[in-house]
């Protein structure tokens, strides 16, 4: 009894802003920019890897519809990520939602480029001790190091 | 007759190839010279065999001979000659005998080089790249048979084989299903092959660092004698993934040129590695340092060469490139898997031997700048790598498709971008050897300021985007580096040769190519950059229904709807064709034509963008939609693209200063140059 | 692959042996998962013979239809959508069969892929279907059944097992009467 009673207080919080809105003014439709800015950002499975905004066939021509008939009824971009994901998948976005195996694909990444960059580190660390310069960078008779390194360059290069 | 003809020509380059690499091998082990030049001949032998099975599926196709099945697939009677020739690489197992062919003729040109200084290299180079192309070939003849002939059974259906089954009679298809319509573009015929190019191009350096390996030739020969090979190699296929760009700009029609797709990305890999290997060649030619490293990169090339054509082949990934599922994958997936295993352990047995000749020095010495670079080449290689395979393992271990598309490789290598831009301009003023901070810094900082002119000019104008402005800083700062250093050789030579000013630059430009040439690629770059900067960041669009005459703003741009044509045409398109009008501030500009093609046999639509081009901005249309009847409203997408043309012209210089560096230098040149040069030094 | 175990090149050389194992790990778990995927890629649709996946399936109409409950009937799963031309070629001659045999304990499925409920219905309705339809939600069954495309239909046996499977649309009702019919005997 209880539990029901709460369910339809919710469901007025939910309803009551829409119902409010709708009676005050009828809300212009939803632009084709507006449509277009939240399918830019969702990804049909009939056509991979084009998004849904600029994708012709006709299935995603339906899923336009729909975003635009969710606008419509007020609701929010959220919202109508979450019925797309719902409906059809994760897949539908453009980038998988980083929970559970899917932390991999941000994670990765980044990982291995510093495990890269301390491997560098540590050659840069090893061999800075004992190195020495190899090319001669006595300035020559115009005291223009570099053009001494030009020249040098030149010998060295046949 | 000519498929079959073709097809025993094929069986005969296989039989070659195999015997190639079995004598090659044998012969360098047992020293036995002429089974090695025999081998040579096998080798030599290949080149004609495959041009010959080439040129009868060339017959086939322009002779409309629609009962092979590969020629009923491809081409259709409404197509043009050229592009019938071309349907050559149009479907799978046609293009597998054009990388044939390339490998074949690239072989051929590598074994006829003068080989006095490195005989040893021969029967390697001979192992390796016979063993690609008889691979390739087994593909051509026991899976994917482009000479297989239609059959029809009696109870009616349709079977292909290459010859006649038993209870069949011949099929004789009066018209074939035709090319796929998106590939029936200008850049699309040409595309695929620049790609091959540099694909199997980079077999022949691969070739040589394997050669080198077995040999225990472990110097850096075989990088000079694969330098040109390597550049060419480059080059084919950055101007692949040019063309691919523009083809997808102008056909695909999404208001842009890079999709992040994963066969952009499989074609992208092996470039980016191939990159990184171009500079890091040079610290081994010059320090004698990094040969591990530079055996791991071409090892790295050549099997992501592999991988990018076995991606795009096996049906491993879903994408709008791709070709039709096919049974070639697990033999793809074998070869690689025995390349890259084998490749590795040769590395591994030689670690010992490829001990660097000097040390790694100061950070901001040259090497390290260009190790920098490499980790940051490598960075993004991983984010690539990554993002492509990681739909795979997603599905296998969860059961649950995702998509990894452009916001993650956008945001992923976006900083190793700015960074690589960054070290463009630093790498430059850095010498090879211990250099302080100091010294870099010395020569740094004034140029550093100098650019902040660029942003701040920007910001003035009105741009406020701080990621703008930080890459247009760096952009302007490679560009007055690269500018300075053009500027300062040129002065040198001209103090110290009496030579005027714009002789010095020539020759200077001239006789060092790779270096100057490596330079104005940095300018290309830095072009493309503008451009990528420009849409990435500044692109904006919108949509709109309109009635006949009605307009549709964008920015400074208004677009008018004047009428819409739907018809068919004589090559089995109906097109809806709109006439836009398009004004800025008011001033008319002309028409446009956005269209959609469908193509009736493969059931595809085509949108085609109609598109108002200018150095500033390109202004760019796509018909999105339209009323069937009565055409009087039609809906539009508009894209305002700021700058887009910048990646076009850069691309244009990218190509021309890689041909510039590429270009041979003779020999005798280079001797008296490094005379003049010491004499100098002597003199000093 | 990663630039880890490449650039251990960079260092001088120092045979670690935990090195050498690390990349061979890694070269192999690489292939592992790519020889992995494309098994999966290989393996295609569902075969005769093979278990039919357990799914739920919730219909427009509100009802949940599991698979776990039709236990001994002979279940036709149709995989359409609305916006599938091909799909158009069979709907009627699926509704007939339907009534033909709904009396001898076949159950016909619509799965509906990758559409949406407006147009869904509209087709249902155009078609006059009245079979249970429901969408494909989070495209589950569909990826159950590793289907390629629509239409595909899939006919499980009384023992749970697929006895049909027909990639493309039916070019005829008795196509599918004989299927029926062969998949009932079984």
């Amino acid at each position: 009894m209880q539990r029901s009673l709460k369910v339809y207080l919710v469901l007025m919080a939910i309803a009551a802003p829409v119902l409010i809105a709708s009676a005050a003014v009828q809300p212009p439709p939803p632009s084709d920019d507006e449509v277009n800015a939240i399918a830019h950002q969702l990804y049909c499975p009939v056509c991979e890897n084009v998004p849904l905004d600029v994708c012709p066939t006709q299935a995603c021509a339906q899923w336009r519809a729909t975003i635009r008939d969710k606008l419509a009824q007020g609701w929010s971009e959220a919202q109508i990520k979450d019925y797309f994901v719902e409906q059809y998948g994760e897949r539908v976005l453009a980038t998988p939602p980083a929970r559970g195996l899917n932390w991999l694909v941000y994670v990765l990444p980044p990982a291995a480029f510093l495990a890269g960059a301390f491997v560098l580190y540590r050659a840069f660390r090893s061999g800075g001790q004992n190195s020495e310069p190899l090319v001669p960078t006595a300035p020559d008779a115009d005291g223009d190091p570099y053009v001494a390194r030009l020249e040098e360059e030149l010998r060295r290069r046949s | 007759m000519l498929a079959n003809l073709g097809y025993f020509s094929l069986v005969l380059t296989f039989v070659a190839a195999l015997y190639g690499a079995g004598a090659a091998a044998y012969g360098a082990v047992r020293r036995r010279p002429a089974l090695v030049e025999s081998a040579r001949h096998a080798m030599l032998l290949t080149w004609p065999l495959v041009t010959l099975a080439s040129l009868s599926i060339i017959a086939l196709l322009v002779g409309r001979h629609y009962e092979v099945k590969y020629v009923a697939a491809v081409t259709s009677n409404a197509m043009p000659t050229y592009l019938k020739v071309t349907a050559l690489w149009g479907g799978q197992a046609g293009s597998l005998v054009f990388w044939s062919w390339l490998l074949s003729a690239f072989a051929t040109a590598a074994s006829l080089r003068r080989w006095e200084r490195d005989r040893e290299f021969l029967p390697w180079v001979i192992v390796v790249t016979m063993i690609t192309l008889a691979f390739f070939i087994s593909l051509v003849i026991f899976f994917e048979n482009p000479f297989q002939r239609l059959w029809q059974t009696l109870d009616g259906r349709q079977v292909s084989a290459l010859f006649q089954p038993s209870g069949t009679i011949p099929l004789f298809p009066t018209d074939g299903q035709g090319l796929n319509p998106l590939l029936r573009h200008p850049g699309m015929v040409i595309h695929p092959p620049m790609l091959y190019l540099g694909f199997v191009s980079f077999v022949i350096p691969y070739a040589f660092a394997i050669a080198a390996l077995v040999t225990r030739r472990t110097d850096d020969r075989w990088i000079r004698i694969t330098r040109r090979w390597t550049l060419v190699a480059w080059l084919f296929l950055s101007l692949g993934l040019i063309l691919g760009g523009r083809w997808a700009y102008d056909v695909l029609g999404w208001g842009g040129y890079w999709g992040w797709d994963p066969v952009e990305i499989a074609a992208f890999m092996p470039w980016l590695t191939g990159t990184a290997f171009l500079h890091s060649v040079m610290i081994q030619e010059k320090r004698g340092m990094l040969k591990h490293w530079n055996m791991l990169l071409i090892i790295l090339t050549y099997s992501l060469v592999i991988f990018g054509t076995f991606l795009t082949r096996s049906g491993v990934l879903s994408s709008v490139h791709a070709f039709a599922q096919s049974a070639i994958g697990p033999m793809f997936f074998g070869f690689i898997g025995l390349t890259f295993v084998v490749s590795v352990s040769l590395l591994m047995n030689r670690w010992g031997e490829l001990r660097g000749e000097n040390h790694l020095g100061s950070v901001f010495a040259r090497e390290s700048l260009f190790l920098l670079n490499n980790l940051l080449f490598m960075g993004i290689l991983v984010v690539c790598f990554w993002g492509v395979l990681f739909p795979l393992i997603s599905e296998l271990f969860t059961g649950q498709k995702v998509t990894v598309g452009p916001p993650f490789y956008e945001r992923a290598t976006g900083p190793l971008w700015v960074g690589l831009l960054f070290l463009m301009g630093v790498a430059p003023l850095s010498a090879y050897g211990a250099t302080s901070w100091r010294s870099l810094g010395r020569g740094l900082w004034k140029l550093l300021l100098l650019s902040l002119i660029v942003p701040a000019a920007l910001y003035f104008s009105g741009v406020t985007l701080a990621g703008a402005l930080i890459g247009y800083w760096l952009i302007g700062f490679v560009a007055i580096v690269t500018l300075v250093e053009f500027w300062r050789g040129a002065l040198a030579r001209h103090r110290r040769h009496a030579e005027s000013l714009p002789l010095a630059f020539w020759r200077m430009a001239i006789r060092n190519r790779r270096r100057y040439g490596g330079y104005i690629i940095h300018l290309g770059v830095v072009l493309m950059a503008i451009g990528i900067i420009g849409i990435e960041m500044f692109q904006t669009e919108t949509q709109g229904t309109l009635a006949r005459g009605e307009s549709l703003s964008l920015g400074r741009y208004t677009l008018t709807y004047e009428s819409l044509a739907q018809f068919d045409t004589a090559d089995g398109r109906n097109v809806a064709r709109a006439v836009v009008q398009v004004s800025r501030d008011g001033r008319n500009l002309g028409d446009l034509y956005p269209r959609r093609d469908f193509y009736y046999a493969s059931q595809q639509p085509m949108t085609i963008p109609g598109v108002r081009s200018s150095l500033q901005d390109d202004f760019y249309v796509l018909l999105v939609g339209w009323e069937p009847i009565a055409q009087e409203g039609a809906t539009f997408k508009i894209y305002h693209n700021p700058a887009v043309n910048f990646v076009w012209m850069g691309g244009l210089i990218f190509i021309a200063a890689t041909l510039l560096a590429a270009w041979p230098t003779r020999e005798f040149d280079g001797l008296r140059e490094a005379a003049t040069a010491r004499a100098v030094v002597a003199r000093a | 692959m990663t630039d880890k175990s490449a650039l251990e090149a960079v260092v001088p050389p120092r045979p670690v042996q935990w090195g050498v194992i690390l990349v061979w790990v890694l070269v192999l778990g690489l292939l592992a998962v790519v020889g992995l995927g494309l098994i999966r890629t290989q393996q295609g649709n569902i075969g005769v013979g093979a278990r039919a996946p357990d799914f739920q399936l919730t219909t427009f109409s509100g009802s949940t239809v599991d698979m776990a409950d039709l236990g001994g009937k002979v279940v036709v799963v149709n995989f359409w959508a609305s916006w599938c031309i091909p799909c158009e070629q069979e709907a009627v001659e699926l509704e007939t069969a339907h009534q033909q045999f709904k009396d001898q304990g076949v159950v016909f499925l619509g799965v509906n892929y990758v559409d949406t409920e407006s147009e869904a219905l509209a087709y249902l309705d155009r078609f006059g279907i009245t079979y249970d339809n429901g969408p494909d939600l989070g495209t589950r069954i569909s990826q159950a059944f590793r289907i390629r495309g629509v239409p595909e239909t899939y006919i499980v046996g009384r023992d749970g097992r697929l006895a049909h499977v027909k990639i493309g649309p039916y070019e005829s009702l008795s196509e599918i009467q004989t299927a029926v019919n062969a998949s009932m005997e079984e």
